[in-house]
């Protein structure tokens, strides 16, 4: 295993066991207003100071976890769900009008950015952390569909396949028994990485006031609320910042280093 | 002094040693061929007189060419020795060639590199070499693009590109074994005629000890990393000391003895055959144009008859196994299998599936990675409707194993702890455990070193003892049809132009392809037979 | 070459189409009333039938819609709810600071990338692709809205280089609109270089160990010119794509971007229109947004035939 995966891994559980025992314990009530403690900076009392309500910031990033957690899991889930489907089906009936639809249909999404597809959604019925999950989401499954489909192509050109084919096996059967299995790999590796973007993309959408609502606690509005203290109180913005940056980066370098450690070449040789 | 003199050479790459002291000399004019199995460190050799080698290698010894110490140049120095005193021909053209650039201006870059002439004459030169190479510029003009090349021609370009300065060695790493038989004479006897025209010395690297022999003034063996014995083609051909050279030589031409056929019952009739593909549209609204693979083909395979299937890459005959396994269907005639239609109603025929099977080319694409040996050669079992379970199942797959030659205990292993020859072993075993009435072999052996396919070719023999097989082998390599069938079709350009006997079709072809392939294929001379 | 581009021009018109009937219906699924959203529960019948009449609610779905993109043809984007005022002009003035934004960001972010991706790749494993691997990395993590706010701290309130936010116009010259829209660009282009860096240096490297060249550099070439003669034109072809794909992103992001800076642009447009049910400007900006995405993913498909003559001679 390589470093990188490793430190990734660390950095990304780190997260989410904040994410966990924020259900059980934090420091303090993330919602509590206690104005007299308004805008500490980071001490002992508390960790990552207070806002401009006297909230405790620790308590908020841990259960602002939860959230970017649950929307990017739950969106990468959505396009993981429909687009390896999509992308097996388009591989399997390569060239064919079935291909051309699901094809063309993934070009059609790429033109709505998660962000538009988000304004959209928001404009006919409001914001909230669900219309968040399902722009991500939908933006997530052409992703998934044209890697599916790219790797799968290739797979179906190799013999195996095609002796697979000579036993009399179905193209659904192949699909699921030879070809997912081969290409799975891949998807984990995209599948981090779209956790990663899922994140960024929900921490944009909430900063705009797009993606959850108060009172449920999300490092993108917080730091909506800081842009305008962040002259007298800039911890209020760097916390929730690096919050974001080390998830990203954490959850990247684990995609980096699981494609490494899990591509067959690099097993094979060490075998 | 010799035009390269390479003395004592070793090369560590990291921790693996490639090459052991290994020595050999060119003379200016010679014909210098290194032979011997994948592994044996030929191409490394090559690379090495190049500085062309892999990160982390680290040589000692000596190389000279024309009296300068290669080993000891700096970079700079030997960017300018090579494409200007040494040119190197690769193994894949479709591949060699930048395919964004026009074939002029790579051409004419190996004398801009080295400021060798000015922009205009090195124009001049472009065309000359490439009018020399056989690429008059009136007809390929130096705008062309690679993929608008056949793979000779693209050979024809790179060789140009060697050329272009007139260096006085030209090393060539397996220049013809991505080509067809009658294109690799071509280019074979290119440059052979550059040699003697241009005087300059030829180290080729190749497996083919047929082109060796044909070819060479001087041959080196190699095995492991080692040379293992060197000297002048006609008296090395006559006199082997070593017997690993003796074994390569017999294993290049390995006979077998087939079981006698029984009388004549047809088992696969193949009638009037014809399958198009469209090809793209030339203009927008033009009628798409179709490209005939396979035209009106007929023929039978009888039971119990070893068939063959020849012809250079492009001729249909993939599309045709492909339709003859029912893996597409073809527009019009008719496929028969004792009697059955391959299809029924635009789907594969399940009765006929069971009793065909095939062996391909690849011993590393035949299998999912991802299962152990046993769930590989009996997913098969599919076809049929009772598949063996349990103890039967087992003894299934341990009978099979043994019968291709390897151990009960592999089949819980998986497919990357075996090498290419034991892989092949396993798709043997894969195709025979339903025990079917036909094997199509779609360049089985094609992928495998010469000792290792004789293995192959005498296990196949024995199991047509053992199991009274019928087969289809489907293969470019005439020598291998030639002792693992009884019966030959050769096809060109979608048609079978010829079938017969193998030996009289071989020993006297009528038709005037049939001629050119048996021509074209360079042969063993018959000196070194019997000597093993 | 020309059978390539009509069918590529094909494709963009359908796509638009299927594009348009998309947020069309989308936008129709949306409860409640315009006309009666604008004037109020307390409205008459007669007035609210007027306004309706006059905002073309009064029509079929379908005639509704083929008046929308009739409409947008001929540059006529419809009259918006909230301002009475004609959508096209709205968004003309708003155009005018978006699209030189996503422009300077694109362009700073491709003049970035280019040269670390191809020192990254040239050097291979040493300290120097270590490095810009090390800050790609970083810079792939940041969220550009983070970023913006980090430099208004740094550049505008601190060193005071640049305004903390708002848009000088382009009447005071080209100079002091780019001075006001740069460090939105800088923001917005940062994480995208990092992005086309990474992709740069690893298509660079997957053309490294291609055959030609190997080819180049027995011809007598110096890896840095084989990198450069041959490499560089090859990798193109796959960070074309990239390049598309980030005009959508850098699109996206400078609506958030210019809700950090205060900008007058699209973004802000579209906001103040969701808060306020401005549906018709929402559709318009969205419709726009996309027209942009595709329209420019057609030019990089252009753009692929330019550098790759297999698609040109493919007819």
């Amino acid at each position: 295993m390589s470093r990188n995966l490793i430190l990734g891994a660390c950095l990304s559980s780190l997260v989410v066991l904040a994410a966990l025992i924020s259900f059980a314990w934090t420091p303090y009530d993330h919602a509590a207003l206690n104005i007299p403690d308004k805008l500490q900076t980071p001490g002992v009392q508390h960790w990552f100071g207070t806002d401009h309500f006297g909230r405790d910031m620790f308590s908020m990033i841990m259960v602002g976890a939860r959230t970017s957690i649950a929307v990017a899991l739950v969106a990468v889930g959505i396009g993981m769900a429909l687009g390896v489907p999509l992308g097996l089906t388009a591989a399997a009936r390569k060239g064919s009008w079935l291909d051309e639809l699901i094809m063309r249909g993934n070009d059609l999404v790429f033109a709505f950015p998660s962000l538009v597809i988000a304004i959209l959604i928001t404009a006919v019925f409001g914001a909230g952390a669900i219309n968040a999950i399902i722009a991500i989401g939908i933006f997530n499954i052409p992703v998934f569909a044209r890697i599916t489909r790219g790797a799968a192509l290739s797979l179906w050109e190799r013999e195996f396949i095609l002796a697979a084919r000579v036993a009399g096996k179905g193209a659904a059967r192949i699909s699921t028994e030879h070809i997912l299995p081969n290409v799975a790999n891949l998807l984990i590796v995209q599948g981090t990485i779209q956790f990663s973007l899922g994140i960024l993309a929900e921490a944009g959408l909430s900063y705009v006031g797009l993606g959850a609502q108060p009172p449920t606690p999300s490092w993108g509005r917080m730091l909506a609320d800081a842009q305008t203290m962040v002259s007298f109180a800039p911890h209020l913005a760097l916390i929730p910042g690096f919050a974001i940056i080390l998830t990203v980066l954490g959850l990247n370098l684990m995609g980096d280093g699981l494609r490494d450690w899990l591509d067959p070449r690099i097993r094979v040789a060490r075998a | 002094m010799s035009l390269l003199q390479i003395h004592n050479l070793s090369l560590a790459i990291h921790d693996t040693e490639v090459l052991k002291e290994v020595s050999l000399t060119i003379e200016p004019g010679q014909i210098v061929a290194v032979t011997g199995e994948s592994g044996s460190g030929k191409s490394m050799t090559a690379l090495a007189v190049m500085q062309l080698l892999p990160g982390g290698a680290r040589t000692s010894g000596s190389i000279t060419l024309d009296g300068q110490e290669v080993l000891e140049l700096a970079e700079p120095q030997m960017c300018a020795l090579r494409g200007a005193s040494v040119g190197m021909v690769f193994q894949e053209p479709m591949t060699a060639l930048n395919p964004v650039r026009t074939i002029g201006d790579q051409v004419m870059e190996t004398i801009l590199i080295h400021k060798a002439m000015p922009r205009v004459q090195a124009e001049e030169r472009a065309r000359e070499v490439l009018t020399r190479v056989g690429l008059p510029p009136d007809r390929f003009p130096l705008g062309r693009y690679p993929h608008e090349l056949s793979g000779g021609q693209r050979q024809r370009v790179v060789i140009a590109m060697a050329i272009a300065l007139r260096p006085k060695l030209l090393i060539a790493d397996e220049p013809t074994t991505a080509l067809d038989v009658t294109t690799q004479a071509q280019i074979l006897d290119l440059l052979k005629g550059l040699v003697t025209e241009y005087g300059v010395g030829l180290l080729m690297i190749t497996h083919d000890l047929a082109v060796v022999a044909d070819l060479a003034d001087r041959i080196v063996v190699m095995r492991y990393g080692e040379v293992v014995e060197t000297g002048p083609t006609r008296r090395l051909l006559t006199d082997m000391k070593h017997p690993y050279t003796k074994m390569l030589f017999e294993a290049s031409d390995h006979q077998v003895n087939l079981p006698p056929t029984p009388d004549p019952a047809p088992l696969l009739t193949v009638d009037k055959v014809v399958r198009d593909y469209r090809l793209a549209r030339t203009r927008l609204f033009a009628k798409p144009g179709h490209a005939r693979a396979v035209d009106h083909v007929s023929f039978t395979l009888n039971r119990g008859e070893r068939l063959g299937l020849v012809g250079e890459s492009g001729c249909g005959k993939s599309t045709l196994t492909r339709a003859i396994l029912g893996l597409e269907e073809a527009q019009s005639g008719q496929i028969l299998l004792d009697g059955q239609p391959v299809f029924t109603g635009h789907r594969p025929n399940p009765d006929v599936r069971r009793k065909m099977q095939v062996v391909f080319q690849d011993p590393f694409g035949s299998f999912n990675p991802r299962h152990r040996v046993d769930r590989l050669i009996t997913e098969p079992f599919h076809l049929l409707d009772t598949p063996p379970k349990g103890a039967e199942r087992r003894d299934r797959v341990a009978e099979m194993l043994t019968a291709v030659g390897l151990s009960p205990d592999d089949a819980r292993k998986y497919i990357h702890e075996f090498s290419g020859g034991q892989r092949q072993r396993i798709a043997i075993a894969r195709a025979l455990i339903i025990r079917p009435e036909l094997i199509l072999f779609d360049e089985a052996v094609s992928a495998l070193d010469v000792s290792v396919r004789a293995q192959i070719l005498d296990l196949l023999a024995e199991l047509c003892e053992a199991y009274d097989l019928t087969y289809l082998f489907i293969s470019h390599d005439l020598s291998v049809v030639r002792t693992i069938t009884d019966r030959v079709l050769v096809m060109q350009a979608g048609r079978i132009v010829e079938q017969g006997v193998t030996g009289q079709v071989f020993d006297s072809p009528q038709h005037a392809y049939t001629k050119a392939l048996i021509t074209a294929a360079p042969r063993l001379p018959d000196l070194g037979r019997g000597v093993a | 070459m020309l059978r390539y581009a009509l069918k590529r021009l094909l494709s963009l018109i359908l796509s638009l189409a299927v594009a348009s009937l998309v947020i069309f219906a989308v936008i129709e699924v949306a409860p409640g009333d315009p006309a009666s959203f604008m004037l109020g529960v307390n409205a008459q019948p007669d007035t609210l039938a007027a306004l309706r009449a006059e905002l073309g609610l009064d029509v079929s779905k379908p005639q509704r819609y083929l008046a929308w993109v009739g409409g947008m043809l001929t540059g006529d984007f419809g009259t918006s709810y909230t301002y009475r005022t004609p959508v096209s002009d709205m968004i003309a003035d708003r155009l005018w600071v978006s699209l030189p934004l996503s422009l300077y960001a694109l362009t700073l972010s491709t003049a970035i990338a280019f040269p670390a991706g191809i020192y990254a790749a040239a050097r291979r494993g040493k300290p120097g692709d270590v490095a810009v691997m090390g800050a790609t990395q970083l810079g792939v993590a940041v969220p550009n809205f983070w970023f913006a706010m980090m430099l208004v701290l740094i550049f505008a309130i601190n060193l005071r280089w640049f305004n903390a936010g708002g848009f000088a116009g382009w009447e005071g010259g080209l100079w002091t609109g780019l001075h006001s829209l740069t460090l939105p660009a800088i923001a917005l282009a940062l994480p995208q270089a990092a992005i086309l860096a990474r992709v740069m240096r690893s298509a660079l490297l997957d053309i490294l160990g291609e055959d030609f060249m190997r080819t180049a550099r027995a011809k007598g070439l110096s890896r840095r010119q084989a990198l450069w003669r041959h490499g560089v034109r090859n990798a193109l072809i796959p960070v074309l794509t990239i390049i598309g794909l980030q005009f959508s992103f850098l699109l996206a992001g400078s609506i958030i971007i210019e809700q950090v800076f205060y900008l007058p642009g699209l973004g802000r447009l579209v906001f103040q229109a969701i808060s306020s049910r401005d549906l018709i400007v929402v559709e318009s900006v969205v419709m726009l947004l996309v027209f942009a995405v595709i329209t420019v993913n057609f030019l990089v498909d252009l753009a692929y035939a330019a550098v790759d003559p297999r698609l040109r001679s493919r007819t």
